[in-house]
């Protein structure tokens, strides 16, 4: 195999979804990269694009939508340049992808044996007795209990974690070098939302399975992720290792986003914290910086120009407030 | 372990593993009553050499019109002497085989129709769903007259005529499966296995729209029967001298005052064959329907 820099390298990427209202322009110029073993989170709100950056990897954007410019490199492979073919033979067995819903991730009509042996009847050519065999295998690694007796079940049988379990098992029987999360834990109630979580870290950990982990849960980063993205109308405004990122947010988004968790030892009279105002129209984007009509922060520069994704501190943000060294925090107190 | 689930997995209602069919008929007893009726009418058609009395083709101008329960001839016989019980034993080997065909037609044709326009969508479902409003703007029996008129009477023409007819319903159904199936996060996450969409379609989309399937199949068949004893009826479908229900009507038609059952017997053999099919595809709706479960 040829050597690489990085497991997964986006550049520049730019993926456009055409529809009747006009082009939105899901993902804008993102670029980042993924090295064997690491976590990675991608968070932003519903329509920041963090989705649509996922499907544009795979390759599975919706007919309307098309990687436009920017180079998805994996293991050195330019995958847009790859055909489908091709990239049915990477999908599955190389990179592997589980979903947000697991009510509807799995077939009704199969039993969840075979479907999590699936992808090794599709790449390993195995026949179904032995991808069954297998399967009670991953359902034993994913923490399902009575495995053997498990298959036999129908996925509506099974409850909303168990089946986030299988889905795991299902991308993991082909040990791909990534695993894309695509927001596990959403649908599931908060105990099980951790034991999921445990597992995908102890996956990580032992299989050395790089994982790009998105979510809008900023809870859900700091206790998985190395490295952490924070999205907003299909740009990355902010980028670094999540413990820069949460001792010192250097875009008023990532501040305000981490100002509004709900604290277990605030004064329980004070409002919860939102943002205010609400995500930008994707057809009609304000110029100057997206985040500028919501922002406590904007300065009349940010209504006109558009900021670049430069290093601001330990970190890489998109901000003009911040870029000349200026806390949010202390002009927060200060203003 | 077995794992063909399609037709098995559909038609059990998947509570626990395995299902014996006992259990199913137990539950089900108007599918189960309908369903044996159905398997009577094909064994029917299967055994009418063996078990019809007579040859459904000798005439013996002796025994016209003789009425129904008369010795030897069980439903009476014809104008020309011809047993009656033999006619319509041997008038289910036309009828049943050329719903089937017809069903089959209608199947490939509006499943491959109603697969193409739900999956891709866009252009091509625009178009293909035009040409279904076209045959849909027809009166289904009208539609198949026309079709046997333009190309000539004849049973062949006849299945070709009722299968299209039925294409619209099956193309307007798989459509509408498959676009409400397209939403279902298991479609994505299939693809993102690595399989290609014929693997998808075949085998991942097409056994979910089963039980649906099954239900119209059964309800088609009823139409069939229905339109080729018309078609027949009006002499566009099977031709004298063959044992057919519908021309049977259309010949007893002229002796409805002196020998009404000339026409009452055929009638009833339809009948009984529609509402069995009709029944059947009833009661497997309400069976198949996980809202109507209990």
């Amino acid at each position: 195999m040829t050597s690489f820099a990085h497991l997964l390298e986006l550049e520049d990427v730019h993926t456009h979804l055409q529809l009747k209202q006009g082009v939105v322009q899901a993902v804008n110029g993102v670029s980042f990269s993924v090295d064997a073993g690491e976590t990675l989170g991608i968070v932003g709100e519903s329509g920041s694009g963090k989705s649509m950056t996922a499907l544009s990897i795979m390759g599975l954007l919706p007919r309307r939508g098309a990687v436009v410019k920017g180079r998805i490199r994996f293991k050195g492979r330019e995958l847009t340049a790859l055909s489908e073919d091709e990239m049915e033979q990477i999908r599955g067995t190389d990179v592997a992808m589980i979903f947000q819903d697991p009510m509807t991730s799995l077939n009704p009509v199969y039993r969840t044996g075979w479907q999590v042996g699936e992808p090794l009847r599709i790449h390993r050519h195995m026949k179904t007795r032995a991808s069954i065999a297998a399967a009670i295998g991953l359902f034993k690694k994913v923490g399902i209990p009575e495995a053997e007796k498990r298959v036999r079940e129908y996925p509506h049988m099974f409850s909303g974690g168990m089946r986030q379990r299988a889905m795991i098992g299902m991308g993991l029987s082909t040990s791909p070098s990534l695993l894309i999360a695509d927001e596990p834990t959403t649908a599931l109630d908060v105990t099980i939302q951790a034991q999921i979580l445990d597992l995908l870290r102890t996956l990580n950990q032992e299989a050395g399975t790089a994982t790009i982990l998105i979510t809008h849960n900023l809870g859900v980063v700091a206790g998985m992720c190395d490295r952490v993205i924070v999205m907003y109308a299909g740009r990355i405004v902010e980028q670094g290792r999540t413990e820069d990122v949460f001792a010192h947010p250097e875009h008023p988004y990532t501040w305000s986003l981490l100002r509004s968790i709900p604290r277990i030892d605030a004064d329980e009279h004070l409002p919860l914290r939102a943002i205010e105002g609400s995500p930008p129209d994707m057809v009609r984007l304000p110029p100057g910086c997206k985040f500028q009509p919501r922002c406590p922060f904007a300065i009349s520069r940010c209504a006109t120009e558009e900021p670049e994704l430069i290093t601001v501190r330990e970190q890489l943000a998109r901000c003009w407030v911040t870029q000349d060294g200026t806390s949010l925090d202390q002009a927060a107190a200060g203003g | 372990m077995s794992n063909a689930p399609a037709v098995v997995a559909a038609l059990q209602p998947i509570r626990r593993i395995r299902i014996p069919l006992l259990e199913l008929a137990r539950t089900h007893r108007r599918v189960t009553v309908s369903a044996v009726l159905v398997a009577l009418l094909f064994l029917v058609a299967l055994a009418a050499p063996v078990i019809a009395p007579h040859d459904p083709l000798a005439t013996s101008p002796d025994n016209s019109y003789l009425p129904p329960l008369s010795p030897g001839h069980l439903l009476g016989s014809d104008e020309l002497g011809r047993d009656l019980l033999s006619r319509i034993l041997w008038g289910a080997r036309v009828s049943l085989p050329v719903a089937f065909v017809a069903v089959a037609v209608g199947l490939v044709g509006g499943g491959i129709v109603g697969m193409l326009s739900g999956y891709a969508g866009g252009i091509a479902d625009l178009l293909l769903m035009r040409l279904i409003d076209a045959l849909l703007a027809f009166p289904g029996l009208i539609l198949a007259i026309a079709i046997v008129a333009a190309l000539g009477p004849g049973l062949r023409n006849a299945m070709i005529a009722i299968g299209v007819v039925a294409i619209p319903g099956y193309a307007r159904l798989v459509r509408a499966l498959v676009l409400q199936l397209k939403q279902m996060e298991f479609v994505t996450a299939t693809r993102s296995l690595g399989a290609t969409p014929m693997r998808l379609i075949l085998g991942h989309l097409i056994p979910n729209l089963l039980n649906p399937i099954i239900v119209q199949i059964s309800l088609s068949a009823g139409f069939a029967i229905l339109a080729e004893a018309t078609l027949s009826f009006l002499g566009l479908g099977a031709q004298v001298p063959t044992p057919d229900w519908g021309q049977m009507i259309n010949t007893g038609s002229g002796f409805l005052d002196n020998d009404p059952w000339l026409a009452i017997v055929p009638g009833a053999a339809i009948s009984l064959t529609v509402y069995a099919f009709n029944l059947l595809g009833d009661s497997l709706r309400d069976a198949l329907d996980p809202r109507l479960r209990s």
